[in-house]
């Protein structure tokens, strides 16, 4: 065979089993030398099981494993290397207290002296080249999630992988920073390097890879060259049925103001400033957008509103609709808004880290938000119960029963139940961080349709988002912050996408 | 490619199980007992030379031979399990507590003062009372400080707790040349040995029949409350997850320390069934480690008061019968520690083996 035309990686009958539940069955995939390959799929359809057995997390049950054209077993992280295959997972994988740097060469065993001046210099060719941009020195608990994520590709590279592996990696991008990482991704299949992305959103799909591989309930259906296709096909080929891919929006009716900002200033605990002089008022009946670069203060603005952030200064103001009378949230504990009779939701950015406990089943989760009911000191697991199974019903949560630990669910489940759980109080302000966030397609539409029925109810939603087509789709007014600082507030009716990614980074003053 | 060495597939690999079914989870466990009862009688031909099946007679002699060893096997059973029960509503809330040691003692030396101080003055329905409020509030108080200083200043509970061992041995110490009966004796002696003023009262004539009920009640009450009351709900989402606590509004602050105050209390209990209920005395010595086995029994009943009932009968099982070996055969202490040591060696590593699967290499065709 001629050596040019042998697949980089090659997946022949691959099946893997976590006890009775099948995550791969019969996978067969070709990754070619110099491509840039999507696989698509639902959750839970087994696209990460699949990438983790090239990578080394996982060992297939059954099936080979072809890298460049000889078998290949592998057992570790540390063997993919050996094969030149690094693979950037979802959730990153990065010593908090350790800096950029010590993380990067973390595992190698080069010869001679650890000498962690040497290797930084060796490091920063490799940002130069690619032209990341990074403080080498910064500890990771500092970072953001695009700067984290950043020390993992850079990490990768650094191994001299040949075949990457990126999972899910725009999900935590803004647009500018998409586009970065896209042109980053073009140079190195230039290099001859080959590419796996898993992503859910469909334009990515159809600009930047050259070929998409779908899996469906963990087999694979087929491959198609990207030219050939178009998002409708795909999302055919993905659900195994035709989905619509428009979002409604409504006219907001009966809009009155609902929650009041004013001058918000909030510093984190090193002392800076998160917020800045944020002002603005949600209205009920609408949603209310916010984008912005990630780690631009929205989620302390949430965090704010929640009463989990301790405020400098500035005003939470609540109009009551039933009583009409107008409290004031700030610096009120979780316990005391909920005691005023505020009935506001809140689904965070980090679901299994805040806003459920991933060992507890589906019911106790559900309980979170009601099990002080009553004076009594025993819980009443039965209403938690038939709320349970009727987001899982409603919301068709992939899940053996109700009595399931959450982490035991795919990252879409498992915001079906937070959003259900929050939903379900019949909120008047209910809060989403990232609600799609490694959601599939059809998870993705189930969330805007329960958010556009909670705003024809009448709740004032505030939806934060990365996705500026959704948030253009799905919001009536955007406002973006940069830097903590409210940089506009727009239309989304009128708006495009240009002039929201231009207010994103413009008042900070920092160029990214 | 010429530079990526060639893997082999090693001969066995590990892979998480699901959830196993209950009755094969006792098989499991019930063969690494036999395993660990055949090790050690390996060890005991090979190192003495006795014969296994003696010594295990009289293992099985040194718990169950005589009325008076099964009570007791039993008695230090109850008390084992008071402390695991104590210790496991702050652990469940990943408090890692050491300090049951200390609680413990403070309980046990509070009892001790009422004893002697008011053993002779007060009458028995106010005497006992005042026994049992001051020994649940000294182990409170000293569960409470750990717990108070990680609430509000982040301390590191793990070095907290042990440290206030060391305090709590040092009153003890202090208290008992206080105390000191007969002068000289550098013991506290029996306290009330003539009036038996503070003794819990003997039921049926058993002397123990008292602490086992006090422990098995508890045992319900303390299911219960994990399970079943708001309180064990909120201890497991602080457990679990302190953000998430946070969100829904929970008082991080107030249960760590309700909790710490429960877990306290109930190790002061525990050294009252000690002093009050047993030894009639108090020492430096009084806890005898249980403070630390208990820790043991509450992980290995993975919080499950229980299963916490079999746990710590295990455990001292095989503790009084490896010291009943060593008397009988007149050996070292060391061997029945030994014996006891590979036991639970193949106890908790049945541990293993229910979470984990080891899938064997299969003979696949070799192929080019």
């Amino acid at each position: 065979m001629d050596k040019s035309t042998v697949p980089a990686i090659e997946l022949r009958g691959i099946c893997k089993y976590f006890g009775k539940i099948v995550a791969n069955k019969n996978v067969n995939l070709i990754v070619e030398k110099g491509e840039i390959l999507s696989i698509l799929g639902e959750n839970g359809s087994g696209k990460t099981t699949l990438m983790n057995m090239i990578a080394g997390i996982y060992l297939p049950d059954e099936g080979q494993i072809f890298i460049n054209g000889e078998e290949a077993s592998i057992h570790s992280p540390k063997d993919a290397f050996t094969y030149k295959i690094g693979m950037i997972h979802q959730h990153f994988k990065l010593i908090d207290v350790f800096s950029a740097a010590e993380n990067i060469v973390l595992g190698i065993r080069t010869k001679g002296k650890y000498d962690l001046k040497k290797e930084k210099e060796s490091i920063r060719q490799i940002c130069d080249k690619y032209g990341f941009l990074i403080d080498l020195d910064k500890k990771i608990y500092e970072m953001s999630v695009s700067e984290k994520q950043t020390v993992e590709i850079v990490k990768v590279l650094y191994r001299g992988a040949d075949i990457l592996i990126l999972d899910e990696p725009t999900a935590v991008l803004t647009p500018q920073e998409t586009v970065k990482l896209f042109a980053v991704m073009r140079a190195m299949k230039e290099d001859g390097k080959s590419i796996v992305i898993i992503t859910h959103k469909l334009n990515e799909v159809m600009e930047i890879s050259d070929r998409v591989a779908v899996l469906r309930k963990g087999e694979s259906v087929g491959s198609v060259m990207t030219k050939d296709t178009n998002p409708e096909e795909l999302t055919a080929l993905m659900v195994g049925k035709k989905v619509e891919l428009n979002i409604e929006r409504s006219e907001p009716k009966d809009c009155e103001d609902r929650l009041i900002i004013r001058d918000l200033n909030c510093r984190n605990r090193e002392g800076a400033k998160v917020i800045s002089n944020v002002t603005f008022t949600a209205k009920s009946g609408e949603i209310f957008g916010i984008a912005g670069i990630a780690g631009s203060g929205q989620r302390e603005l949430l965090e704010s509103i929640a009463g989990l952030q301790k405020l400098e200064s500035g005003e939470i103001l609540y109009n009551d609709p039933t009583s009409g009378k107008q409290e004031n949230l700030r610096n009120k504990t979780p316990m005391q808004i909920r005691h005023l009779g505020v009935r506001l939701s809140f689904v965070p950015e980090d679901r299994l880290g805040m806003g459920l406990v991933g060992n507890m089943d589906i019911i106790d989760n559900v309980m979170l938000r009601s099990y002080r009911k009553g004076h009594s000191a025993f819980l009443r697991r039965k209403e938690p119960k038939s709320l349970a199974e009727k987001i899982i019903r409603d919301l068709e949560v992939v899940t053996p029963d109700a009595k399931t630990p959450v982490r035991r669910l795919s990252g879409g489940n498992v915001q079906k139940v937070l959003v259900g759980r929050e939903i379900a109080s019949a909120p008047k302000v209910l809060m989403v961080a990232y609600p799609v966030r490694g959601l599939d397609i059809n998870s993705s539409y189930t969330i805007y349709n329960l958010l556009n029925e909670q705003k024809d109810a009448g709740a004032s939603i505030i939806f934060v988002g990365e996705d500026l087509d959704v948030l253009i789709a799905l919001c009536d007014r955007i406002m973006v912050i940069c830097g903590g600082k409210v940089s506009g507030i727009v239309d989304a009716r009128t708006t495009t996408k240009e002039e929201i990614g231009l207010l994103m980074t413009q008042t900070g003053g920092e160029e990214q | 490619m010429s530079h990526v060495a060639p893997h082999m597939e090693p001969p066995v690999r590990l892979s998480k199980r699901d959830v196993m079914p209950t009755w094969k989870g006792i098989l499991v466990r019930i063969a690494g007992i036999l395993l660990g009862v055949a090790l050690s009688s390996l060890f005991i031909v090979l190192v003495t030379d006795l014969n296994p099946a003696e010594v295990f007679t009289s293992l099985f002699d040194g718990c169950f031979g005589t009325p008076r060893r099964i009570w007791n096997l039993l008695q230090n059973t109850a008390i084992l399990l008071c402390i695991s029960l104590a210790v496991t509503p702050a652990y469940k809330m990943k408090f890692w507590n050491i300090g049951a040691e200390g609680q413990v003692l403070v309980g046990a030396a509070a009892t001790a003062a009422c004893m002697i101080y008011f053993g002779n003055t007060l009458s028995p329905w106010l005497l006992f009372p005042l026994m049992i409020i001051s020994s649940l509030f000294a182990g409170m108080v000293w569960g409470m400080i750990p717990a108070f200083f990680k609430a509000y200043f982040n301390t590191n509970e793990t070095l907290f707790t042990l440290m206030m061992n060391y305090v709590a041995t040092q009153v003890i110490a202090f208290l008992i040349t206080y105390w000191e009966n007969p002068k000289g004796s550098n013991s506290v002696g029996v306290i009330n040995s003539a009036t038996k003023a503070g003794w819990l009262p003997y039921l049926f004539d058993k002397q123990y029949l008292i602490n086992i009920l006090v422990v098995l009640a508890l045992t319900v009450v303390m299911y219960i409350y994990l399970k079943y009351s708001k309180h064990g709900y909120e201890i497991s989402v602080v457990g679990e997850s302190e953000n998430t606590a946070r969100y829904i509004g929970i008082n991080v602050k107030k249960v760590i320390l309700r909790t710490m105050a429960l877990s306290g209390a109930l190790c002061g209990l525990a050294g009252l069934l000690l002093v009050s209920g047993s030894s009639h005395t108090v020492s430096v010595n009084t806890a005898g480690g249980r403070g630390f086995t208990a820790i043991l029994v509450s992980w290995l009943a993975k919080f499950n008061p229980a299963v916490m009932l079999l746990t710590s009968f295990l455990i001292v099982f095989f503790e009084r019968g490896a010291a009943q070996i060593a008397t009988s055969f007149r050996m070292n202490e060391s061997l029945a520690d030994i014996i006891t040591g590979i036991i639970l060696f193949f106890i908790i590593g049945s541990e293993f083996f229910l979470n984990y699967k080891l899938n064997f290499r299969h003979s696949k065709k070799k192929e080019g």
